[in-house]
């Protein structure tokens, strides 16, 4: 129970800090972390699933159905709260996980990332020819008010909008860093080692995985909702294969073993490429592609795996990564 | 005693090869017995077949004279009955107390509580007894990929014993261990059992192993039971010493 406490203390005193950077910082780098941190909660779902050995290549399949739930909300039900919006899209991704997760959950390795890819794919091509949900164009969204509270000017709206992000991301890790270490968080870390033995000590792999994958669904519903409200934009490309490919990317970049480095990442991801796009602008992706081939030669484990290097030999009791094993 | 374990008829084979040939076998509560018989007589297939990861072509595995037959492992494991593997079957990239951690809390911890901590004061209290009765306190916090091949076997065991099962497979849990350890690691296994009331079957070619720790032993050849007795009676059975244990009794 202390350790529950001790998590959500930590996560108060993040929110806090946040609250205060976001103040002082310029209103460009509010708006670049705002959008990290929503591309962060997809990330934080994929580092859920590689857990359980599992890389899903189609979050963006959720990631839309909670942009798409959101905006249609605002524009045709005339919601305009974000919090309300939020919990659309998390809605949106536990509906479509939960169908989902039965179909996928006996699936290893390459099949169920192509399978996860497939399905985003197909959401994309739908999306496009649907012209009431605004065909290849997508929908356009206005900014959103927070329990009543609508800021008049655009700065104020970006930085209520980086607030509650902010609030929503640090309760979301959070819970996930108590899912990661209670009993059910252990149970994907186990399965990716040893299926045959997990199921001979009474567990459901099926269902193991059948979960994570939920809760991968849900985090990437409400990551997708907060774009949306990030962007004032949603299209089809938020399910096409290479923004399912920048979860993945980032997902790497962060490792497993750290529920911060996934955030960290993610601001550190969108400054690489805000500013590479300016100064290099027609090859900023090959400076991606150097960046994630110096983290996988030099930090196989992920950033979050440098907390686990700097910690004393004695102290190092979290899982190695696949490719350091024996 | 009463009889926990009862096998009707069982019947498995891979193509030709006849794994296991009408196995009938009542087993009572409390007993150890020891499986002897060459590589490919059927034992595995026998182990594989009570616990859930082998589907007989015929016949029938009743537990407490319940029809378990064909059951995935888990829903075996929640019956009662658990087992040890010939090559361990670890966690490897955690840590053995994770291992334990894991083999203690899942059968306990289901549905909303399953979000519990893995590590609470109750639980911990219990991996130490645990981690004292299989004399593995010394490698509590290393990975077991750096583990050597008797603390794995002792892992693997200690996982299985949790949660008090009513009957214990242990296959082959001497193989792979040095001659001269073998004994001291049956001590540790048997005497982390005793209390545990357990009924324990155990898998195993050392016939001197067989002998100390085995109260009735079944000789398998070529996946029928040839003899089931007393050890000294089945050890100095003709047929079994042609077949199985090549006249050393």
């Amino acid at each position: 129970m202390a350790a529950v406490v001790g998590t959500f203390a930590t996560a108060l005193i993040a929110f806090v800090v946040l609250a205060l950077a976001g103040f002082a910082a310029p209103n460009w780098l509010v708006l670049v972390a705002t959008l990290a941190f929503s591309k962060g909660l997809v990330a934080l779902g994929i580092v859920a699933l590689m857990r359980g050995g599992l890389i899903s290549f189609g979050q963006g399949t959720f990631y839309c159905a909670g942009a798409y739930a959101a905006g249609l909300a605002m524009r045709s039900l005339g919601i305009g709260d974000a919090a309300m919006l939020v919990v659309l899209g998390a809605i949106a991704g536990l509906i479509l996980g939960v169908i989902i997760a039965p179909l996928l959950a006996g699936y290893r390795g390459i099949f169920f990332a192509t399978l996860t890819l497939a399905l985003s794919m197909i959401v994309y091509g739908i999306l496009n020819k649907t012209y009431s949900l605004g065909g290849s164009d997508g929908l356009n969204l206005h900014a959103p008010g927070f329990f009543g509270y609508r800021p008049a000017r655009s700065q104020d709206a970006s930085y209520a909008l980086f607030l509650f992000t902010s609030f929503v991301t640090v309760a979301a890790a959070a819970l996930c860093r108590i899912h990661f270490d209670s009993v059910r968080g252990l149970l994907p870390l186990a399965a990716r080692d040893n299926e045959i033995r997990l199921e001979y000590l009474g567990a459901s792999v099926r269902w193991v995985n059948g979960i994570n994958f939920v809760i991968a669904a849900v985090l990437a519903g409400i990551g997708g909702a907060l774009s949306a409200l990030s962007l004032g934009h949603i299209d089809p490309d938020f399910a096409f294969w290479t923004t399912s490919g920048e979860f993945v990317f980032l997902a790497i970049l962060s490792g497993y073993v750290s529920v911060t480095a996934v955030f960290v990442a993610a601001i550190l991801l969108e400054l690489v490429r805000s500013f590479s796009s300016q100064y290099f602008p027609n090859t900023w992706q090959g400076a991606l592609g150097v960046f994630l081939l110096l983290i996988i030669l030099f930090l196989p484990g992920g950033l979050g795996s440098l907390a686990l290097r700097l910690r004393p030999s004695g102290a190092k009791s979290a899982p190695v990564p696949a490719e350091k094993r024996e | 005693m009463t009889a926990l374990l009862e096998t009707i008829g069982l019947q498995k084979s891979f193509g030709a090869v006849v794994a296991a040939n009408d196995i009938s076998v009542v087993v009572q509560s409390g007993q150890k017995l020891g499986l002897i018989g060459n590589n490919g007589a059927g034992k595995t297939t026998f182990v594989n077949i009570v616990t859930g990861h082998l589907k007989p072509d015929a016949g029938r595995v009743m537990l407490d004279g319940e029809n378990i037959t064909g059951l995935p492992p888990r829903q075996v494991r929640r019956n009662g009955v658990s087992r040890s593997f010939q090559i361990p079957q670890l966690f490897i990239s955690m840590t053995l107390e994770q291992n334990l951690l894991m083999a203690l809390a899942i059968l306990r911890e289901e549905g909303l509580s399953s979000w519990r901590p893995a590590r609470s004061d109750a639980r911990m209290a219990e991996l130490d007894d645990l981690l004292g009765r299989f004399r593995l306190r010394q490698y509590r916090g290393q990975t077991i990929a750096v583990l050597p091949g008797g603390v794995r076997k002792l892992v693997d065991i200690a996982m299985a014993v949790t949660h008090q099962p009513k009957l214990l497979l242990l296959d082959e849990p001497t193989s792979g261990v040095a001659v001269e350890e073998k004994f001291p690691l049956m001590d540790v296994i048997m005497q982390a059992i005793e209390g545990s009331g357990a009924t324990v079957l155990f898998v195993e070619h050392d016939m001197d192993i067989v002998g100390r720790y085995a109260d009735r032993v079944l000789a398998f050849y070529a996946g029928r039971i040839i003899a089931d007795g007393e050890p000294a009676a089945v050890l100095s059975n003709e047929e079994v010493q042609r077949y199985v244990t090549g006249g050393a009794a």
